[in-house]
């Protein structure tokens, strides 16, 4: 089992250091990860319903008043 | 109507289309080249001649360059169903789940798992387990693919479902008609094999780049082949599928047939417009404009199209909107009646309900079981606000048709002088090729406007509108995001374009070995 753990873990570990335009695309990709999670999600999409209602009773209330108002 | 903010409305459709388009550059290139490049692998495996595995280990560089940069895009459009279009993530909840998690679950297993093997593997694992993973990333992409475009369809034709009045969500009650719907089906199989035709075009473009420098010619030339003559067996099924998805359309979105060929009245023996120029589109205060400055026509094809009979009756926007008593179509204002007789009678319902009036919610349920078909007419008092923009439609539909048979004839060309080769001395069709690049991009994008905004206004066909969808959110953040989006994408697309064009330039010939 060690064996074969090893074995991935140098499978993966050969592949990134070989890498030479993938090391850049890891860059650009995490970055771009932080901005869409760290930045775009946490202060500019929070769920509508889910942080202004508690319950899924309230949240259907509220859709149903904005659907026959 | 007069309750909803519409500048709010019209931001946060700024905003999905934003995304959605940026999106969709990145897409059909990872769909289609998976598959070029499974296919040039299985040409090196089945021959064993160096040349075939450089020339994959090339494309699948600039196929890591497109994945890298466009994948977790599309999570963003996730987000803005929350934030922005709360309102139809509650209404379409339980149908979107399903299809979302699997895709999901598929992208993160089928993709990831074999993207490493397909990358770090050369040389480290068989040729065959290589060759099988590079498969499975293809497939893996395109199913996760197939979830999406489910979701979409359904939203187009919404079947397998039950909407529940007590919650105020539809919830799934045959997931196999959802996901085997002919709207679905079609949309699936017409929008993978137009991302092959991009793919294939995308190869052909860089290899005939690479002729007209005379570079890497062995490489380029072998591309040329393989490319074109997928390219070609998939233009054909684009064409069939795209052909079929117009029925589809015909019968379950007549008003964006309708707009997809300009048709204002409706007529028997209905002919194609195959090339036209608007002049004034009617209108409620214009309703004998002359449409067309110019165009010509096919005679009795777009009856034909639609319903296999040439002189069958094909309903335009005028018919739609008043109605057309003997062709059996109900008119949009019958529609509106109906439509907010359902939202009435949702609205009693639920004060019945909470009143413990069992008698009131019963027969409240009942007027809107029978007017539910048309609940997102009721949002409306003016029909004309029901149509989507015509020339717009018209346009997108025309340029993605128009595109197409020109990448049909692209590949015919590329396939008989490769054959021949011929290539290198016909220039204009190597400079023809490199300028079709962008616009297999353009095709693809005209395709999705029509899709999206020929089905305006609805957001679910006939049940929920966009206004009735957004959320009631202040608007200031959206129009922020749209233009922190629009920066950050522009960024991406400016970063893959450099890097690209950087690999394009350095790959430095092999030989013919």
């Amino acid at each position: 089992m060690a064996k074969i753990i090893k074995k991935v873990f140098y499978f993966y570990y050969d592949g990134f250091r070989s890498m030479t335009v993938g090391k850049r695309l890891w860059i650009i990709i995490l970055i771009k990860l932080f901005i869409i999670f760290a930045i775009f999600k946490l202060f500019f999409f929070p769920d509508f319903l889910k942080t202004h209602f508690k319950t899924d009773q309230e949240r259907s209330n509220y859709v149903i008043e904005q659907l026959t108002k | 109507m007069e309750h909803f903010n519409m500048a709010l409305v019209d931001w946060s459709r700024a905003q999905f289309a934003l995304t959605a388009l940026y999106h969709w550059l990145f897409v059909p290139l990872t769909l289609g080249t998976s598959f070029i490049i499974a296919i040039m692998e299985t040409i090196y495996v089945k021959t064993g001649k160096e040349i075939w595995k450089r020339i994959t280990r090339f494309w699948m560089v600039l196929f890591a360059i497109n994945f890298a940069i466009g994948v977790a895009t599309g999570i963003i459009l996730e987000f803005e169903f929350g934030t922005n279009w709360s309102n139809y993530s509650w209404f379409v909840g339980d149908i979107f789940g399903a299809p979302l998690a699997i895709e999901g679950i598929m992208a993160f297993f089928m993709e990831s798992t074999f993207f490493a093997v397909m990358f770090f593997g050369w040389d480290k694992v068989s040729q065959k387990f290589h060759l099988t993973s590079t498969w499975l990333v293809a497939i893996g992409s395109n199913l996760s693919a197939l979830w999406i475009l489910v979701a979409n369809a359904w939203m187009q034709n919404p079947v397998g479902m039950h909407f529940n009045p007590q919650t105020a969500r539809n919830e799934m009650v045959n997931f196999w008609a959802i996901l085997f719907s002919p709207t679905a089906v079609n949309k699936f199989l017409h929008t993978i094999s137009s991302a092959y035709v991009l793919s294939a075009i995308f190869v052909i473009g860089v290899s005939a780049w690479f002729l007209l420098k005379k570079r890497n010619l062995a490489l380029a030339k072998r591309s040329m082949v393989v490319a074109a003559t997928f390219g070609l067996i998939m233009s054909v099924f684009m064409v069939i599928t795209g052909d079929e998805s117009a029925r589809q359309v015909y019968n379950v979105q007549p008003m964006k047939f309708a707009s997809m060929e300009g048709l204002y009245y409706g007529e028997n023996n209905a002919p194609l417009v195959a090339i036209g120029f608007f002049d004034r589109t009617p209108s409620p205060n214009n309703p004998k404009a002359k449409e067309w400055a110019a165009k010509i026509e096919i005679p009795n094809l777009l009856s034909y199209m639609a319903t296999f009979n040439p002189h069958a009756f094909v309903p335009g926007i005028h018919d739609l909107v008043h109605g057309n008593d003997a062709h059996g179509i109900i008119s949009y204002y019958d529609r509106i009646k109906m439509g907010k007789l359902a939202i009435a009678a949702l609205k009693e319902f639920q004060l019945a309900k909470k009143a413990q009036q069992d008698a009131k919610a019963k027969a409240a349920l009942k007027t809107f079981e029978a007017n539910y078909k048309y609940f997102g007419y009721g949002y409306y008092n003016d029909p004309h606000k029901l149509i989507p923009n015509v020339p717009l439609t018209f346009y997108s539909f025309h340029t993605m048709v128009g595109l197409g048979f020109w990448f049909v004839l692209l590949f015919l060309l590329t396939l008989i002088y490769a054959t021949k080769d011929k290539l290198l001395q016909k220039r204009w069709l190597l400079y023809a090729a490199l300028w079709t690049i962008p616009l297999a991009w353009l095709a693809q994008e005209a395709g999705w406007m029509v899709a999206e905004f020929g089905r305006q206004p609805w957001v679910v066909q006939d049940y929920m509108p966009t206004l009735s969808a957004v959320s009631n959110i202040d608007q200031t953040s959206v129009i922020i995001t749209f233009f922190l989006f629009a920066v950050v994408f522009t960024v991406l697309l400016i970063a893959e374009l450099k890097i690209m064009l950087n690999q394009i330039k350095q790959l430095k010939d092999g030989g013919q070995q």
